[in-house]
């Protein structure tokens, strides 16, 4: 059950798509979300799921494990498209009572429903092929000039990664202790919902003792290598463009471009 | 000899059909005597806290079945008998962080009050599983959260103890402890066994531990059983063993040497009074 949350897991390997600029996939993700927007008609939508489908088979990532990661956002994409499907104004096809349906609601639930899942497969990809480490890095890097702004970009970065490396081990931790409630006869899965909800204290209070105290073993540990944040520290791995980027950024910007150029004439 | 808990042909394959799957046990047999104790050792990984969590039903069995008093405890319907969990008492590895409560008795009594006894009967539970873990009367109404790490995990393991389980499985019970709390901890489960006959299952990863504890002990290595017996059956396999990575006590390791270095002595001891006995029987047999 909770083994089925892909949020922020990293798949490891060596192509080109792993070797990217954490800096440029974040903004290629974007030109990707942008063009996915600017998009509409069959042609655009699907030189973009050819583009995806390319990433992924050039990544190795397991095609079952992308699928996994739309299961999540089922519900969504699924009431988003019944809401379009009634709620399009148009050419009637079908009446009953106060629902109707229009070619136009047809579309538009079609359309919503490949721009959602195209843009959870383009986004997912990011996160699967970039160990959060270089992922935040790239952010912290790309946000910098807001550092003159005094935002402090490089402690966002920090609880992020903190944030994205905690979900595996939160994840273990919360079935280790669900199966020593159950050793104990706790009941998670019969009752009223607030039965169900009272159930949850025996999970919550030790998963939230625990958390407490793993913060304060990381804040020792983070202090005992006297980090002191942003301040002077260097990296082991600067960050550089390199050929590789080169071939992302043209490949992907020729594909966005063709996109949004077809997307302007509805195609 | 009648046999409380059965594993037959047990097979637990972890994520099938992707990339990282994994098998667990591969057709583990194993039978439990009614008030044994039995001694499970293994490397991490062997699959030794997989097939405890399958005695209770934490687990579904990919193959095979487990019996407890020879019923299955998984029916038709693929549904665990719910009292399996009460009459097979896991306490899994670190148990100190489960504890939620607000009070200590109140925490030892989260068992009980889910096998739906009266007040009466889970408070005698509570001060009974108390005494037997060593915590105090007195201390019944302190938070958990107030105690030294071995205090709580008397606590978690009294939890456990409360629920009277015919069947008492704990995955490492005295990791982090001192040798002083981790001797006490081990005769306060001895005290349990001795006064409620209850079958005592226990994972560990020191030898010395298994071997004096335990009646029977359970080799575990590579998802499969590999040396079950007596300790002294064990330790009659000292090369196997060791080739699986694993350590022997301290004595038996002085028993090798000396026989490596000519002298033939029982090399199956595992106890420093056997061994003196083995070499004074050495000793003799020289003599005449």
């Amino acid at each position: 059950m909770l083994k089925d949350i892909t949020l922020g897991q990293f798949f490891p390997g060596n192509s080109i798509v792993h070797r990217t600029d954490p800096r440029v996939k974040i903004v290629l993700v974007i030109g990707m979300i942008a063009a996915l927007l600017l998009a509409s008609g069959v042609f655009s939508y699907a030189l973009m799921a050819v583009y995806l489908l390319l990433v992924i088979f050039v990544s190795k990532v397991h095609f079952k494990m992308v699928v996994r990661g739309l299961r999540p956002v089922l519900m969504i994409v699924v009431i988003t498209a019944i809401l379009n499907l009634f709620y399009t104004p148009g050419d009637i096809i079908w009446q009953w009572g106060f629902l109707h349906i229009t070619k136009q609601g047809i579309y538009a639930a079609v359309e919503m429903v490949v721009r959602i899942m195209l843009l959870i497969i383009g986004t997912s990809m990011l996160t699967y092929t970039t160990s959060p480490i270089d992922l935040t890095e790239g952010l912290e890097r790309l946000m910098s000039p807001l550092k003159k702004i005094h935002i402090p970009v490089h402690e966002l970065a920090m609880v992020m990664s903190i944030a994205l490396r905690f979900i595996p081990t939160l994840i273990e931790e919360t079935e280790k202790i669900i199966s020593a409630q159950k050793a104990r006869g706790a009941d998670f899965e019969t009752g009223s919902v607030l039965k169900r909800a009272k159930a949850m204290v025996p999970i919550l209070v030790p998963l939230f003792i625990s958390s407490i105290r793993r913060a304060e073993e990381l804040a020792t540990a983070m202090e005992c290598r006297l980090y002191r944040g942003d301040v002077g520290r260097t990296r082991m791995k600067q960050l550089r463009i390199c050929s590789d980027d080169y071939i992302s950024i043209s490949v992907s910007a020729v594909i966005f471009t063709v996109v949004i150029v077809l997307g302007r004439f509805g195609l | 000899m009648s046999y409380i808990l059965e594993v037959r042909d047990l097979t637990q394959i972890y994520s099938a059909g992707t990339p990282f799957e994994r098998m667990a046990l591969d057709h583990v047999n194993l039978q439990v005597k009614k008030g044994e104790i039995l001694g499970i050792i293994g490397h991490t990984g062997s699959g030794k806290s997989t097939l405890i969590q399958h005695l209770n039903g934490l687990l579904k069995p990919t193959l095979g079945e487990i019996l407890l008093d020879g019923k299955s405890i998984w029916n038709e319907k693929g549904k665990c008998d719910k009292n399996t969990r009460f009459r097979v008492g896991l306490v899994f590895q670190y148990p100190e962080y489960q504890l939620f409560e607000e009070t200590i008795a109140k925490d030892i009594a989260f068992g009980p009050s889910n096998m739906e006894l009266s007040q009466g009967e889970i408070d005698e539970r509570v001060r009974e599983a108390m005494k037997f873990v060593g915590l105090d009367e007195s201390m019944r109404d302190i938070s958990p959260f107030a105690l030294s790490g071995g205090q709580k995990r008397r606590v978690a393991i009294a939890g456990i103890i409360a629920m009277r389980p015919d069947v008492l499985v704990l995955d490492e019970p005295t990791a982090g402890l001192d040798p002083a709390g981790r001797d006490e901890l081990f005769e306060q489960i001895l005290q349990y066994h001795k006064e409620t006959g209850a079958t005592i299952l226990f994972v560990t990863h020191s030898m010395e531990d298994a071997a004096r504890m335990s009646d029977r002990m359970l080799v575990m290595n590579h998802a499969k059983i590999m040396l079950l017996g007596t300790p002294k059956e064990v330790f009659s396999h000292t090369d196997e063993i060791i080739q699986a990575g694993l350590d022997i006590p301290e004595i038996t390791k002085v028993m090798l040497e000396l026989s490596k270095r000519g002298f033939n002595v029982d090399t199956s001891v595992f106890t420093v009074e056997d061994a003196i006995k083995a070499i004074n029987a050495y000793k003799e047999g020289k003599s005449c």
